[in-house]
């Protein structure tokens, strides 16, 4: 329909003032549209697509860079024990962090979207700002509230006979510090989505259900999460990319302590490639984050082209 | 729209007076007040124990007195952060660095955004999809071929990169381009056809349409792209980290950490202060443009 449009119109300039031929190439709309999208491919190629493969090529190279050692990072850290706790943790930390953020995101979303309309927008802002404060600046406050010595949670909770929680310097409680921020922090992001999910739920279904007689439990069941499906699917995804390939909230609160026990994928290549000047072996640590972002972006394309269709 | 939604679904109860549907309903209201007062405070601590803390001298820190109260409540720890030059200088260094992110994501990302949502080339819907998909590969992956790669450019050329502000002006671009793209190209597609086709036949080049109609017509999705670039640039922290380490170069993130945390002496009433200033500046966009905010959330995944 465009290009009918569009055709006469530059086959006319061109014939009618009669350019030399760069001109003509120039006002063609498809090398317009080439020249338009050219900073956007040369930024991408060489910043995001060429770094990304030169870390496969660094993946293979000694610490000083100079000599060629094939597969050897990788086989050097399949022999430590430091890796495997680390591929544990960021496992835990990024399914059970994603899932608590979408569980706590889709019980928020459904209380507010129970309220009257008039005051949502005043809860639903007050619930958002987790996700608008710079993490690095939120997760100082968490650090302050997990203080040893003044935490402020251990001393509301002494009220309650509580003893002192040691939140990050203890494995276990560690981890459950790290997860419970990272919660924090991206919960607000699933309760947007699937408040604006639940807004396109047409009200006509659940009063089609409640004439049937569904309770509560079949009206989520049955309605709710299928007319929610692809929302879930695809923020859920999201979500699982972000928080394996988190680092900020890690580095700030723990920065992979108690020994190494919260490190995660990107806060341990951080560690060696950075700190400990071997940028080889931080490239191939950081190189195992790879997998699942292949998965997603099969099941995201998978996505896209099935809503290709139905447009 | 939702409002008159819900009236509709309350309006049969009241005057039919099903006594234990409204009641049930009363009660439904009353149990989601109820969480959704723990959840805005479960949300709501960290900050507001940052500003708690912020306005509290050393000495009352130390003293461990109820730490959910500021007994004698103070303003030193702000002014002496707005008044010392580090801070000042960081808080610059991000403005700086922020708005002229922004500045270079917009160019690129809406031309681009014009070019493959209208018009059609070889290749356009592919280079769409692998934009969307560059947006995936996290930061966290590239920092260490990116500091090796710019390593290996200033040895060749001389220029030095690391080490210098700027060097976040190339880095940025590369998180917020691929989204703000994104999202225009889904804006800039919902706008009807016929809107450009009267502008092409009125004798409209391509660049007019695209700043006659197309920007003015998708100023709310450009907004919501504006501040997603804004808030990701502000609050980036791994980059500058690894590439920025003399203390004059430093942005604001970045700078609180390294620069307040003095050995293991953490003078936490000045962290506090200056976190809450460093979150300061999204909070307030946040704030007055909160539509626009969650626009710019939700598009991603609902407009593709």
């Amino acid at each position: 329909m465009v290009d009918v449009a569009f055709h006469p119109n530059s086959v006319a300039t061109g014939s009618a003032r009669k350019r030399s031929s760069l001109r003509t190439a120039l006002k063609r709309k498809s090398t317009a549209a080439f020249l338009m999208t050219l900073p956007l491919i040369l930024l991408v190629a060489v910043l995001v697509i060429y770094p990304a493969f030169y870390s496969l090529h660094l993946a293979t190279l000694n610490k000083s860079m100079q000599r060629f050692v094939g597969l050897g990072n990788f086989a050097f850290l399949f022999k430590r024990e430091t890796f495997w706790l680390v591929v544990k943790q960021s496992c835990i930390f990024a399914v059970s962090a994603v899932f608590f953020k979408a569980l706590i995101g889709f019980i928020v979303a459904h209380f507010v979207h129970n309220v009257p309309a008039k005051g949502q927008r005043k809860w639903r802002g007050m619930l958002l700002v987790p996700w608008v404060i710079p993490p690095a600046m939120s997760t100082l406050a968490w650090l302050w509230l997990f203080d040893p010595s003044y935490s402020a949670f251990n001393y509301t909770l002494s009220y309650f006979g509580i003893g002192p929680i040691p939140w990050t310097g203890d494995a276990a409680w560690a981890r459950f510090s790290v997860i419970l921020v990272n919660v924090w922090f991206g919960a607000p992001f699933f309760m947007i989505m699937y408040l604006a999910a639940l807004k396109s739920v047409p009200e006509q279904l659940y009063e089609a259900a409640a004439i049937d007689g569904a309770n509560w439990r079949q009206r989520i069941w049955y309605i709710t999460l299928p007319m929610m499906r692809n929302i879930i699917a695809i923020t859920t995804l999201f979500s699982l990319i972000v928080t394996f390939a988190n680092f900020d909230i890690v580095r700030i609160l723990t920065a992979g302590g108690p020994l190494d026990h919260t490190h995660i994928f990107a806060t341990w290549a951080f560690r060696l490639g950075i700190e400990g000047g071997d940028i080889p072996l931080g490239a191939s640590v950081s190189l195992f984050m790879f997998p699942i972002l292949a998965i997603a972006a099969i099941f995201i394309l998978r996505d896209i082209n099935k809503r290709g269709n139905e447009a | 729209m939702t409002s008159t939604v819900l009236i509709d679904k309350a309006a049969p109860t009241r005057k039919v007076k099903y006594g234990s549907m409204s009641r049930d309903r009363a009660w439904a209201l009353r149990w989601s007040y109820f969480f959704l007062t723990l959840f805005a405070i479960f949300s709501l601590v960290p900050p507001i124990y940052m500003l708690i803390t912020s306005l509290k001298s050393s000495a009352e820190i130390s003293a461990a007195t109820n730490p959910w109260w500021v007994f004698h409540p103070t303003l030193s720890n702000y002014i002496e952060l707005l008044t010392s030059n580090q801070f000042l200088t960081f808080f610059r260094n991000s403005a700086f660095v922020s708005i002229f992110v922004v500045t270079i994501t917009m160019l690129i990302s809406v031309p681009a955004a014009f070019a493959l949502s209208r018009m059609r080339f070889w290749g356009s819907a592919t280079l769409a999809t692998g934009v969307f998909l560059t947006y995936l590969i996290p930061d966290t992956l590239l920092f260490l071929p990116l500091f090796k790669m710019f390593v290996v450019f200033s040895n060749w050329t001389g220029i030095q990169l690391i080490n210098r502000w700027y060097v976040l002006l190339i880095l940025y671009p590369t998180l917020t381009v691929p989204f703000c793209t994104w999202i225009m190209i889904g804006y800039f597609a919902s706008i009807p056809k016929e809107l450009d086709e009267a502008a092409i036949i009125d004798g409209a080049s391509w660049f007019q349409t695209l700043t006659r109609i197309f920007i003015p017509v998708a100023l709310p999705g450009l907004i919501a792209a504006t501040i997603f670039a804004f808030t990701v640039s502000w609050a980036q922290f791994l980059y500058p980290l690894v590439f920025i380490t003399s203390t004059d170069q430093l942005v604001l993130p970045v700078g609180i950490i390294t620069t307040l945390v003095k050995g293991d002496v953490f003078n936490w009433g000045q962290i506090m202060t200056g976190a809450l200033l460093g979150a300061a500046p999204p909070l307030i966009i946040y704030a007055f443009l909160m539509d626009y905010y969650i626009a710019g959330l939700t598009a991603g995944a609902t407009k593709g």
